[in-house]
């Protein structure tokens, strides 16, 4: 269960407030959709929550199953069963996709005092994941990223999801630059993923990737606070009155 | 006393005791010959100096003094690279050949002659003349390179070897390094007759102090492959020419990797004479100061004087607590040399903000039908491909490898044999792994 209370965030460079009091509680199993108008914090909540740099937390606490995620380094953020889907998945030139996988998954079971998989393991593994997100041989040879289509990008971030087997799943807007079948095509590989032990907190900003990842509750964010609650009916509203609409009705 | 007497005393110094070293052995007429050219050559040019442009970025004061500076010789009891490779053994211990430990020369295979300095020098004719001293003395136009010269002129030790066939295994040239204040000088010919092909490997300090030339003469339509690593002695110094004389549709490909090292030139002197021929150059160079001074400087000049040939560069340096990179590159395109094409590249990746990298590309074109590019930079590690990796649960630091050997494998991967490049990676990743 991922419990976030009255966080507040600013940026460590300026003096500006990001998120101002954010509560939040995704229950274990459940997946909850964070919508919001651009700026609305979304992206920095899940950056905050990765442990990514450059944010100050100046109040609050954000945990996973009672432990305390902003304590915590990034990487053993992601041993406790955090995983982030990235908006923008970064390119690394030098180190193929094959490589940083097995990098991932390794590392990951070193944290936690597991062994780490044997090369043949981790290749069964990694085929059988591969081939259910359309995602060939040729793609696990190239340098991570590197040259990837927009799809590809997003899919080989669900590759990386279905592989480490998190318990809390963050996707930031995962849909933005997909075209209509490659989007139904990751969340297929979402859905896939859906188990009574995993979460996920799906961002977005369009209600459309909400038609094929269904939420069981949706939030509203606005001005760095969830403004409101409600079920996948929620996004519908979004979706014909435009968050002016809601935000109006909230204020 | 001016700057100017002391650097002609010191070379004068230095000519005294050359010769007296060569003094007690037999030389026949051809290499009596080539060292008084290249003494003559040396007088010429002098020794480098401060003032030099040429050595605007590395101070050649350690390289060029009479005597060495001290250097304690690196211990390790991990296998040393190249060990797992099935080779042709050629030990030099503190520049001096070592017949027991090095596996019998008469016995090197189909397709390949190699006979030492030292033995050939004995002779009054030799194949060699035409390469000994000639690619050098070739290369000293239009920049001097007054330390091969000295090579030239000094040098008892070395190896030729003549390649007639396409020889699989390679030829392994071993440096060691005993002495606190071993002065080594190693000069190698290799002559690879039409068509034929050999991997050369070298690897090892060398000396307290090395001044290596190896001068390879590459016949149309032959092959020269050579991979080097520099040792893990931290206060070694040393000044390695190689200089390349390439015929039609021949290929030369050299790698060098350098760790540690107080001080390093590696200048590599490239001509192409015939058509269609390729050179690809690569270098890692890692350093960092906290266990000792680094200075590591890669000095490149090729010269397109043939058509349709392809040149490329890919010099790579990690660099941290203090320690300095330097590139010099050159390419030249004659008139007449159409369709060249000419690719450079040097990259530095600071670990910090202490360290420094010097790089002077440059580009001189005569002829109207080229495709020549050059490229430098100087970084940092990528924090959001950092993050990246940490997010997936790569600690920090395993993270920070990770994309430091990423950056070094665009040089690698220059090697052609994946089992050589294997074995460069895991020295790479040792570095990486123990760095502080």
């Amino acid at each position: 269960m991922l419990e976030i209370k009255n966080l507040h965030v600013k940026l460590e460079e300026e003096d500006k407030e990001i998120l101002k009091g954010v509560d939040l509680t995704v229950p274990t199993g459940a997946v909850h959709a964070i919508m919001g108008p651009n700026g609305s914090g979304k992206s920095t909540l899940s950056y905050v929550l990765a442990g990514r740099e450059g944010y100050e937390v100046t109040e609050g606490s954000a945990t996973l199953d009672g432990v305390d995620l902003l304590e915590l380094e990034p990487e053993e953020r992601a041993a406790e069963g955090l995983f982030l889907a990235f908006q923008y998945p970064v390119e690394i030139p030098g180190v193929s996709n094959m490589n940083f996988l097995r990098t991932a998954v390794n590392a990951q079971r070193k944290l936690r005092g597991e062994p780490e998989l044997s090369a043949t393991e981790f290749l069964k593994l990694v085929r059988e994941k591969a081939k259910e997100l359309n995602i060939d041989a040729e793609m696990l040879k190239r340098p991570v990223n590197m040259g990837f289509s927009g799809g590809e990008k997003k899919r080989n971030e669900i590759l990386q999801m279905a592989i480490l087997e998190p318990k809390m799943c963050i996707l930031d807007e995962t849909d933005s630059g997909l075209d209509v079948d490659a989007m139904k095509l990751v969340a297929r590989g979402v859905n896939a993923l859906r188990s009574p032990g995993r979460s996920f907190l799906v961002i977005t900003h369009y209600q459309r990737l909400l038609d094929h990842i269904v939420p069981d509750v949706v939030h509203i964010m606005a001005d760095g606070r969830i403004v409101r609650t409600g079920g996948p009916e929620l996004a519908r509203e979004v979706e014909e009155n435009g968050y002016a609409g809601i935000l109006e009705e909230v204020a | 006393m001016g700057a100017q007497q002391q650097e002609s005393d010191a070379l004068e110094a230095r000519l005294a005791r050359c010769r007296e070293d060569l003094a007690q052995y037999k030389a026949g007429a051809w290499i009596r010959k080539a060292r008084e050219e290249a003494e003559a050559r040396l007088r010429a040019m002098g020794l480098p100096g401060r003032r030099d442009e040429y050595w605007r970025f590395t101070r050649p004061d350690l390289l060029a003094a009479p005597e060495p500076a001290a250097a304690e010789p690196f211990e390790t009891d991990e296998a040393l690279v190249f060990d797992e490779i099935d080779r042709l053994k050629i030990v030099f211990t503190d520049g001096r050949f070592d017949p027991r430990a090095s596996d019998d020369l008469t016995k090197a295979g189909v397709g390949i002659e190699i006979i030492t300095l030292l033995e050939a020098a004995e002779a009054d004719l030799h194949w060699a003349q035409d390469i000994f001293g000639r690619l050098e003395a070739a290369g000293q136009s239009p920049v001097p390179r007054p330390l091969a010269a000295l090579n030239t002129a000094c040098a008892r030790n070395g190896v030729l070897i003549r390649v007639t066939g396409k020889v699989a295994r390679p030829v392994s040239l071993i440096y060691r390094h005993y002495h606190t204040h071993s002065d080594a000088m190693l000069h190698h010919v290799v002559r690879l007759e039409e068509g034929a092909s050999l991997t050369l490997l070298e690897n090892g300090p060398g000396g307290a102090r090395f001044n290596s030339v190896l001068e390879v003469d590459v016949a149309d339509g032959a092959a020269f492959d050579h991979v080097r690593a520099q040792g893990r002695d931290h206060d070694r110094v040393a000044a390695t020419h190689l200089f390349a004389r390439l015929g039609a549709k021949s290929a030369l490909r050299s790698f060098t990797l350098t760790a540690n090292g107080r001080l390093t030139r590696n200048e590599a002197v490239v001509t192409f004479t015939g058509d269609d021929a390729l050179a690809h150059l690569a270098g890692a160079a890692v350093g960092d100061g906290n266990s000792g001074d680094f200075h590591h400087d890669d000095t490149i000049f090729i010269t397109h004087g043939a058509e349709r040939c392809e040149s490329r560069q890919v010099f790579k340096k990690v660099l941290m607590n203090g320690a300095v990179g330097v590139f010099q590159g050159k390419i030249l395109v004659r008139q007449g040399a159409q369709k060249t094409d000419g690719y450079q590249m040097s990259q530095a990746l600071m670990l910090d903000g202490d360290s420094q990298f010097l790089a002077k590309p440059e580009l001189e074109i005569y002829a109207d039908d080229v495709a020549c590019s050059h490229g430098s930079t100087t970084g940092a590690i990528d924090e959001e491909a950092l993050f990246y990796l940490r997010s997936r649960g790569v600690p920090r630091k395993d993270a920070e490898n990770l994309l430091v050997l990423a950056f070094l494998e665009g040089a690698v991967e220059e090697i052609a044999d994946e089992v050589i490049a294997d074995d460069i990676r895991l020295r790479l990743q040792g570095w990486v792994e123990r760095r502080g």
